[in-house]
């Protein structure tokens, strides 16, 4: 019995091994939409306007769909090569703890105040919709229609955030200040948007993820366009960056958003209806 | 929603299959115990004869055509332009949804509806299948569903959901729905639901949703 058991335990690892890029490349998909999505929800109840509670909401909505799209085609995967028993995004969202998780450390960051809010989800949206054009054109079937559907969504994302990032820093001297500082704190989550690893290497290889220097071109010209409407001061693309989310490298605050979003499935595990 | 407890009346399907009242209740309102009815689950009938002719679609058509929206329920699931591909599988009837948002937290409910309204109709075990690609796009909204949500208040997409329109570099002219002014202004990019927008008008000073261009 015991060998069979080393025998699974060596096959299931060989499996991971073949499958990991594609499959680890969609867990950061979903797991950026799913952690921001979860921020979005943390608002609720709490925006500083009505219009803004719904625009906020609305916005997490998406994201939590595009989630479950990226998220069920990855659980799909690890399923048919034997990494894990049958599992669905669900599973994947709710039974996985902070180490598993992919997503860029600048979608867990906290709401802070509105501009720190605002602008994370306009650095993000600002990669995002470029990152979803190019992943439209993707080698797997899959990939580009879950990618077309994202996009439409994304480009009302990025055109709320960047309106924000200009009223607020064209704003008052208040809003001006503090949307300087949301910029200046959140830049240093901003490197790893534009990191290529080994994973993203082989998904740019295979034809799947877009070439890395045409999203970061895009990235940066609608960054420094909406800026300078804004009348924000850039910090500099040199800066030191963290990095780490992509593997499961996090921040403390991810545990606690964790903590929340998985309490009620971890506490009952097998409810179907709560 | 409609108010609990007081449903509308079910209306009846005019179709070659057979006339049997759609049951449009909300879920939570139906009777559990007879639900579905024995002699509605007990339909073993093979549905239709196989695909191809156009007088089948027609009545599987009819049929959608009494599924409304769960958030926006004066359209059609098939007006609201979700309902991509009627066909047979096997003499087992397909039908194809796509949902309008990735996170449209109607989807779900919506395929149930579809697939109770066909069953009802006498379609035995309908296939409801899901797809993305292309994605839904507001130019589907039929003539006279846009015409339904002016009725109601929301103003309908104005122009065609171009890469323009997306990024908000031709931000369109919205007459608003209760007075018809042109003199309107939007208010939010989002509304009660992802896929409106809020504006207000400054004529009749009323506000309304917008149903946006995607």
């Amino acid at each position: 019995m015991q060998n069979m058991a080393l025998k699974n335990t060596a096959l299931k690892n060989m499996a991971q091994k073949t499958q990991a890029p594609l499959t680890d490349y969609l867990l950061r998909l979903g797991d950026n939409a799913l952690v921001l999505g979860q921020r979005h929800a943390q608002l609720c109840g709490k925006a500083p306007a009505l219009e803004e509670e719904l625009a906020l909401m609305n916005v997490g909505l998406d994201l939590f769909g595009q989630a479950r799209n990226w998220l069920g085609y990855a659980a799909e995967l690890m399923v048919a090569d034997l990494v894990t028993d049958n599992i669905d995004a669900d599973h994947l969202a709710f039974r996985r703890d902070a180490q598993d998780f992919r997503n860029l450390l600048i979608t867990e960051q906290p709401n802070g105040d509105f501009a720190d809010t605002i602008g994370r989800q306009f650095l993000f949206d600002a990669w995002h919709v470029h990152l979803l054009d190019g992943l439209a054109g993707s080698s797997d079937p899959r990939i580009a229609e879950v990618a077309a559907k994202s996009l439409k969504e994304a480009t009302y994302h990025l055109r709320r955030s960047s309106e924000w990032v200009i009223r607020l820093g064209d704003g008052t001297e208040e809003s001006h200040t503090r949307m300087q500082r949301a910029l200046d704190n959140l830049w240093q989550f901003t490197g790893e948007l534009l990191q290529v690893d080994e994973i993203d290497q082989a998904m740019i290889e295979a034809g799947i993820a877009p070439d890395p220097e045409t999203i970061a071109a895009r990235w940066k010209a609608t960054v420094e366009e909406v800026l300078e409407e804004a009348t924000l001061e850039r910090p500099s693309y040199d800066a030191w960056m963290y990095t780490g989310g992509k593997v499961g490298h996090h921040t403390e605050h991810l545990g606690f958003l964790l903590a929340e979003m998985q309490y009620l499935p971890r506490a009952y595990p097998d409810a179907t209806v709560w | 929603m409609r108010p609990s407890g007081n449903p509308p009346p079910a209306p009846v399907i005019d179709g070659p299959i057979d006339n049997r009242p759609i049951d449009n209740r909300p879920i939570d309102n139906r009777p559990t115990d007879n639900w579905p009815s024995s002699d509605l689950i007990g339909s073993d009938r093979r549905g239709l004869p196989p695909a191809g002719e156009k007088g089948d679609i027609d009545a599987v058509l009819a049929v959608l055509e009494q599924v409304p929206d769960p958030e926006v329920p004066v359209v059609s699931v098939v007006e609201l332009g979700i309902v991509r591909d009627i066909d047979w599988v096997d003499d087992r009837l397909a039908v194809n949804v796509t949902p309008t948002y990735s996170g449209c937290p109607a989807t779900e409910v919506i395929e149930q509806h579809i697939h109770e309204a066909l069953v009802a109709a006498g379609y035995s075990d309908p296939l409801i299948q899901r797809r993305l690609s292309p994605a839904w796009t507001t130019d589907w909204l039929t003539d006279t569903g846009r015409e339904k949500l002016r009725a109601y208040g929301i103003a309908p997409p104005v122009g065609s959901a171009s890469k323009r329109s997306l990024t908000g570099q031709s931000d369109p002219v919205v007459p608003c729905p209760l007075c018809g002014s042109n003199t309107t202004e939007r208010v939010s990019e989002f509304g009660s639901t992802a896929c409106k927008a809020l504006y207000r008008c400054r004529d009749c000073l009323e506000p309304f949703d917008y149903f946006k261009c995607l």
